[in-house]
């Protein structure tokens, strides 16, 4: 069992904890992953370490509330416990030797992009960071990112913060200006990892993006996270979770992420009906 | 006086029409009359070739001999000098291949029963013994084991039994390796191999979950924390593909995320979280073990109608017949002979065929089986919404990508000698890891004999 030593609810339909495993933050690296089950019963989900703290031994995670697992984690507080918690899982984040950086988050991959953008800076490198999310509720991490960034876009759909525009406006704008970079790290929806490899492959900057498809063991065991990047089967969970994004064939990810979704749909409205009935 | 029925007492089990539609065991055991029964065809050969056909060397004709005199105590006791797992190999284990292979009764008229009386023992004594097992005494020594599956939970039992304090790293949230994840409910029920776990555990054995060797923590850092030696039995790893276009549609699982999903997450409970493709139709490619549990899982998920497509004749099969036959009883389509060369998707990229084309045995291989050529123009589209890939395993990287030293083949797997050391002092490997995908006993014996080296070992360095 793992405790969860802090909560706190980043925004409606987000939030972050900080769960008691010092045996992973001894080891975490930012880009790698953790997989966990709330309970007995429950699914194994993988997500992305969002920090580490060794001293304290604590790993954070942020995830949205999409499904009924992440709608049960949402019900845990600070106190209680998750039943299993495993990792730090997948290949780290290479960051070694990089110069000038564009990192570009979306939504909350930003809590995964995060952490990048945090080594990149601690290891001198200049750091470029473009955020987009929907509309200014939804808006993350924006004082972190801001304290590690060399220059911070802040990007939202409609405009109700920062400027109005997708994170591939900024990025191209930035671009266009002259600014040169070493490589682009993005994290976010697959639709926007994609949008952003296509627009970077015309300028030929390397693009690595972080995949998190559907998975179980996490191990190299099941094989249900494969994905094909430049023609070859990989396994995000052993290969990964990065990749070149300019070999990642993103229109089958998309389409096997979605393979469940009735399913995940039923079972978050039935969890949230025992919410609810439950009165909590 | 020997019972000389030339056949085995039959073993009852679940009617094949009710035992498709759920995942209760299939075989149900003997009764006590049933087992003195059949232990009284034990002709008690003096040199008990049966026991030279045991990969961990029960002393079968002794365990048989008290089941004859109705002492199932004394039974278990035999029995448990050398398999610490009993309940899972009487399920599980190709005894027609092993000692009841080697049995004299078989030469004319069938083999003793003696899985089946093996696994008689172990339910029995799980039923109806209460004596708490005996501590050993402790000799001071720590040894680490990776991965709880069979090979694992064997070396792990066996060094429990010599006194040392061991403790198993799994990377899974439940121990019992491919008795948890890859072999169904109904073949062998989780509570047994739960029991066999617990078992161990008082003995000593202490298991972490959640833990993965070459990430949570490195093979040297086991050494750093006071381990005198490592047993790595990971199991085998990264399913296999075909690498035939459309293998990554939706509806297209390997065996062991199919198996995975179905019994170590318990997808076929309905109040389960984990999802899975409940398809009419499916296919699932390959002979093996693997290949009729996914068949047989994906029936009782309620398909209609369930393929096994395999390249060569239902002779070269791997499968145990046991396994073949009462997969043919539960309805199981067995399309022999036959190869796919795509699997087809509709438009929003879900499974809804699988082309196959006809094969023919030609010029026995390097294997020794005759190999299958493909018969031109006779290509055919199997109506399926799902396909299970069944072909095999390659070993995982993560451990022989975090520990320096450790030799593998060009396979993957570690590089072993007879006695499971590896090419790293202190370090011994047994199991899939080694061998690449075999039974569960096998992996039981390279745990055993391992156990033994690792003692002696340790004892020639104190």
């Amino acid at each position: 069992m793992y405790k969860i030593l802090r909560k706190k609810v980043l925004n409606p339909t987000v939030t972050l904890m900080d769960i008691e495993a010092p045996m992973i933050a001894k080891k975490a690296e930012p880009g790698q992953f953790i997989i966990l089950r709330v309970d007995e019963d429950g699914e194994r989900i993988p997500l992305t370490i969002a920090d580490f703290d060794r001293k304290k031994g604590t790993v954070t995670i942020i995830f949205q509330i999409v499904g009924a697992t992440t709608e049960k984690l949402n019900h845990k507080n600070e106190g209680e416990y998750i039943q299993d918690f495993v990792g730090p899982l997948g290949v780290a984040s290479h960051t070694d030797g990089l110069k000038k950086v564009a990192v570009v988050g979306g939504g909350v991959g930003c809590a995964i992009a995060y952490p990048i953008a945090k080594k990149l800076h601690s290891l001198g490198c200049e750091v470029h960071s473009i955020v987009g999310f929907r509309n200014k509720d939804l808006v993350i991490l924006e004082d972190e990112f801001a304290a590690v960034s060399d220059k911070l876009c802040m990007m939202t759909d409609d405009g109700s913060h920062g400027t109005k525009g997708l994170v591939t406006d900024a990025l191209k704008q930035l671009i266009e200006s002259g600014e040169q970079y070493d490589e682009v790290i993005t994290i976010g929806p697959l639709i926007m990892m994609k949008f952003v490899a296509l627009l970077t492959k015309q300028y030929n900057i390397k693009t690595v993006v972080s995949m998190n498809p559907i998975m179980i063991d996490g191990t190299g065991m099941c094989g249900g996270c494969r994905l094909t990047v430049g023609g070859e089967t990989k396994f995000a969970c052993v290969d990964g979770p990065d990749f070149d994004g300019h070999l990642v064939d993103f229109d089958e990810a998309i389409e096997r992420s979605s393979m469940y979704k009735p399913f995940e749909r039923h079972k978050h409205e039935e969890t949230c009906n025992l919410f609810a009935q439950a009165g909590k | 006086m020997a019972n000389m029925s030339l056949k085995k007492n039959e073993m009852p089990a679940q009617d094949p029409k009710v035992r498709s539609g759920n995942f209760k065991e299939v075989t149900l055991g003997y009764s006590k009359e049933t087992a003195i029964d059949e232990a009284n065809r034990c002709l008690h050969c003096k040199n008990k070739p049966c026991v030279s056909g045991c990969p961990v060397g029960i002393n079968i004709p002794d365990f048989i001999a008290k089941v004859a005199e109705e002492d199932f105590d004394g039974a278990y006791d035999i029995i448990s000098k050398s398999s610490s797992l009993p309940a899972v190999c009487g399920r599980v284990c190709p005894q027609e291949t092993q000692c009841e292979g080697k049995c004299v009764r078989g030469i004319k008229g069938e083999p003793v029963g003696i899985g089946r009386l093996e696994r008689f023992v172990a339910d029995w004594h799980n039923e109806h013994s209460s004596t708490a097992p005996v501590k050993p005494e402790a000799n001071g020594h720590k040894v680490a084991v990776i991965g709880a599956g069979p090979s694992g939970l064997t070396c792990a039992g066996d060094l429990a039994k010599m006194g040392y304090d061991v403790t198993i790293y799994e990377a899974l949230h439940l121990a019992g390796g491919v008795l948890v994840y890859g072999i169904p409910e109904f073949r062998l029920p989780k509570s047994i191999v739960q029991k066999e776990v617990d078992g161990l555990k008082a003995i000593g054995v202490k298991v972490n979950t959640n833990t993965v060797v070459g990430k949570t923590i490195s093979v040297d850092e086991l050494f750093e924390m006071g381990y005198e030696s490592v047993f790595i039995g990971s199991g085998a790893g990264l399913p296999r593909f075909m690498g035939i276009p459309g293998e990554n549609l939706k509806g297209v699982y390997s065996a062991n995320e199919f198996l995975t999903r179905t019994n170590l997450m318990k997808a076929y409970m309905p109040d389960s979280d984990t999802p899975i493709e409940r398809a009419k139709n499916v296919a699932v490619v390959g002979g093996g073990n693997v290949a009729m549990d996914a068949a047989r899982c994906a029936k009782r998920l309620g398909a209609e109608n369930v393929y096994i497509v395999y390249r060569r004749s239902e002779a070269e099969m791997p499968a145990r017949n046991e396994e073949i036959e009462h997969a043919k009883e539960e309805g199981i389509i067995f399309k022999t002979l036959n190869n796919p060369v795509e699997i087809l998707g509709d438009e929003h990229k879900f499974v809804k065929g699988m082309k196959c084309i006809e094969m023919e045995l030609g010029e026995p291989d390097e294997s020794g089986r005759r190999s299958p050529v493909e018969k031109p123009g006779s290509e055919f589209n199997l109506d399926v919404e799902c396909v299970i890939m069944s072909i095999g395993t390659s070993p995982n990287p993560l451990i022989r990508n975090t520990t320096q030293g450790l030799e593998t083949n060009r396979r993957g797997c570690f590089i072993c000698d007879e006695n499971g050391l590896t090419s790293r002092e202190g370090i011994y490997a047994g199991g899939d890891a080694v061998t690449g995908a075999a039974t569960v006993i096998l992996a039981m014996g390279a745990g055993k004999t391992a156990a033994k080296a690792i003692d002696e070992y340790i004892k020639s360095k104190n």
